[in-house]
């Protein structure tokens, strides 16, 4: 077998996929395969590639193949300052930007020894969970679309549509936000946003429901992800998972909860959990996470407190535009921020949130530069395909594709 | 509290081996020998009390520097008692070989099939230690201090025209 492929896969793929213990069927019969699914395949959501090992139609071992996106933000991110990188966080999961710079602003913070105001910390923490709503609507319609139910894509992101509404106000971009600085936010939440939100979350609800029911009334849907791609609790800490699949397996761990960040510890929320661990399970557990952030979102929008949004430690957060044109000790703060970086103290520091795939975690190495001197991302995405090969093994090929639904890999953050 | 208990049990294990205990910004890490990661990497996991069942990230820092040049980080997490700590192993010239902990954390295998491909560093006893980003036949390292940013024309082969 190895001869017939060996043009096709580097030798290497096939030992690795040859490894991999099949199943006990005792005779290997003739009629096992190699076959190659993407880079360019519509249901694996980007560029994830997979090299499958067939038995017929059903999958005997797989090996996933990521790089297909890779364009060295780390490399990036040691050669340019901590505010330089702000933009490039949204390129790493492009559904959730606003996650992503929260997570890494948070972590340059810790570094640097700055504290937001509280203003800029319930922002940020509404932020992230309407990203987090936003991605689990697209989690769920891509999901519903790659097993075959086209109509449930387009109401979720008819939803989404109005986040990015929303974004829009806030920061004046759809897509790539770059809403955060060190130290706060780059502009106060102005009030049309608030009330767009306050709108949004009360329309949500009833928008939601029907898009549940129009899921879960679908015997096709249901009935082609029940108990497919299951996984068991252990074995779920064991590979990595975290975030909504880890929590659809059973085990209650949030970080929100575990190592409360922001102000997660005055908001009241509860952490859905399943326990079956298998595609519908994770479906069930994003639609309640999504009504558990929209709960949230509700009770920061009420408890919002007014203040500044940004730190005053003009050596360490960058002046807003108009105070840098007419003031000098502003334009020479800008000037220094700008050129010569913010300068943390020397030390390393691992510092992770709850976003919307997993825990997504930076870990910063600094020398007293102003740029780090190593910058690692510890994506949700990247962990959580590790145990694709695991929960392929003995489905049929078109489980493959709701597997990787489910599991909702985004290629930016796993090939970073 | 729990920080004692860590290094008591670990030293009550390995009473040779010298732990450098460092806490920055409240984040406890500990450094000491590679030679030692697997042994202590699976008591933190089995004992009772402390459970670290999380493998979150492992990775390496190149100093730059001839001596010690590499330190691999692991960073772990206990779900039980929710908290998080840092292990630190320098590597030693000239080969860069540290201990695979993948027998311990399944979800290290990835973690260090990175860590290979982006430093060069080789883990012993690896189940399946390929490159995980660039291709195959890529020939360096590129998150070395010594791989320029621009990249290295030529390095990366076109796809040849059939």
């Amino acid at each position: 077998m190895e001869k017939d492929y060996r043009e096709e896969f580097h030798p290497k793929i096939i030992q690795a996929l040859l490894k991999q213990k099949a199943d006990p069927t005792e005779d290997v019969l003739d009629n096992e395969m190699i076959l190659n699914m993407g880079p360019q395949h519509p249901a694996t959501h980007g560029v994830l590639r997979l090299v499958l090992r067939l038995d017929g139609e059903k999958v005997i071992a797989c090996v996933p193949e990521l790089g297909y996106l890779h364009r060295g933000y780390e490399k990036m991110a040691e050669n340019m300052s901590f505010y330089e990188y702000i933009p490039h966080t949204d390129r790493l999961d492009y559904i959730s930007p606003m996650a992503n710079n929260v997570a890494w602003v948070l972590a340059v913070e810790k570094l640097a020894g700055i504290e937001a105001p509280k203003r800029a910390q319930y922002i940020r923490m509404m932020i992230a969970e309407l990203a987090r709503i936003a991605s689990h609507l697209v989690a769920i319609g891509a999901f519903a679309m790659d097993v075959g139910a086209l109509t449930i894509f387009l109401w979720t992101l008819r939803e989404r549509e109005k986040i990015l509404d929303i974004w829009d106000i806030l920061c004046g971009a759809r897509f790539t936000n770059s809403y955060t600085r060190i130290g706060g936010v780059a502009n106060d939440a102005q009030p049309e946003a608030i009330a767009k939100v306050k709108w949004f979350i009360d329309q949500f609800e009833p928008n939601l429901a029907e898009v549940e029911q129009l899921i879960n009334t679908n015997r096709i849907f249901i009935e082609r992800v029940d108990g497919v791609g299951a996984i068991s609790k252990e074995d779920a800490i064991e590979l990595g998972f975290s975030g909504p699949n880890l929590r659809a397996c059973g085990v209650e761990f949030d970080l929100r909860r575990k190592i409360p960040y922001l102000c997660y510890n005055e908001i009241d929320f509860k952490v859905p959990t399943y326990t079956e661990g298998d595609c519908l399970a994770r479906y069930f557990l994003r639609l309640d996470e999504c009504r558990e952030s929209a709960k949230i979102v509700k009770q920061v929008v009420d408890k919002m407190p007014v203040g500044p949004v940004q730190a005053n430690m003009p050596k360490k957060v960058l002046p807003h535009k108009d105070e840098v044109y007419t003031k000098m000790e502003e334009l020479i703060h800008d000037f220094m921020i700008v050129n010569f970086g913010i300068n943390p103290p020397a030390g390393e520091i691992y510092h992770a949130i709850e976003g919307s795939k997993g825990e997504l975690g930076f870990y910063l190495v600094s020398k007293g530069d102003g740029k780090p001197w190593k910058s690692k991302i510890r994506s949700p995405s990247f962990n959580n395909l590790q145990s694709l090969p695991k929960l392929v093994i003995g489905h049929l090929i078109s489980d493959v594709v709701a597997i990787i639904g489910s599991i909702d890999p985004i290629m930016g953050e796993a090939d970073k | 509290m729990l920080k004692e208990t860590i290094l008591k049990k670990l030293q009550d294990k390995f009473p040779d081996a010298d732990f450098k205990v460092n806490e920055h910004m409240g984040e406890l890490s500990l450094t000491f020998s590679r030679k030692l990661i697997v042994d202590v990497c699976s008591l933190l996991k089995n004992d009772a009390d402390l459970r670290f069942n999380l493998c979150e990230d492992i990775t390496a820092v190149d100093w730059g520097k001839s001596k010690n040049r590499f330190t691999v980080v692991y960073h772990i997490f206990s779900m039980m008692n929710g908290f998080r700590l840092a292990l630190r192993t320098d590597l030693e010239e000239p080969d860069y070989i540290a201990e695979s902990v993948s027998a311990v954390w399944k979800t290290a295998n990835w973690h260090e099939r990175e860590v290979y491909d982006m430093f060069g560093i080789v883990f012993n006893n690896h189940p399946d230690l390929r490159r995980m980003y660039m291709p195959e036949e890529f020939e360096y390292h590129p998150l070395r201090k010594d791989f320029p940013l621009m990249g290295i024309p030529g390095s990366l082969p076109l796809p040849e025209k059939k």
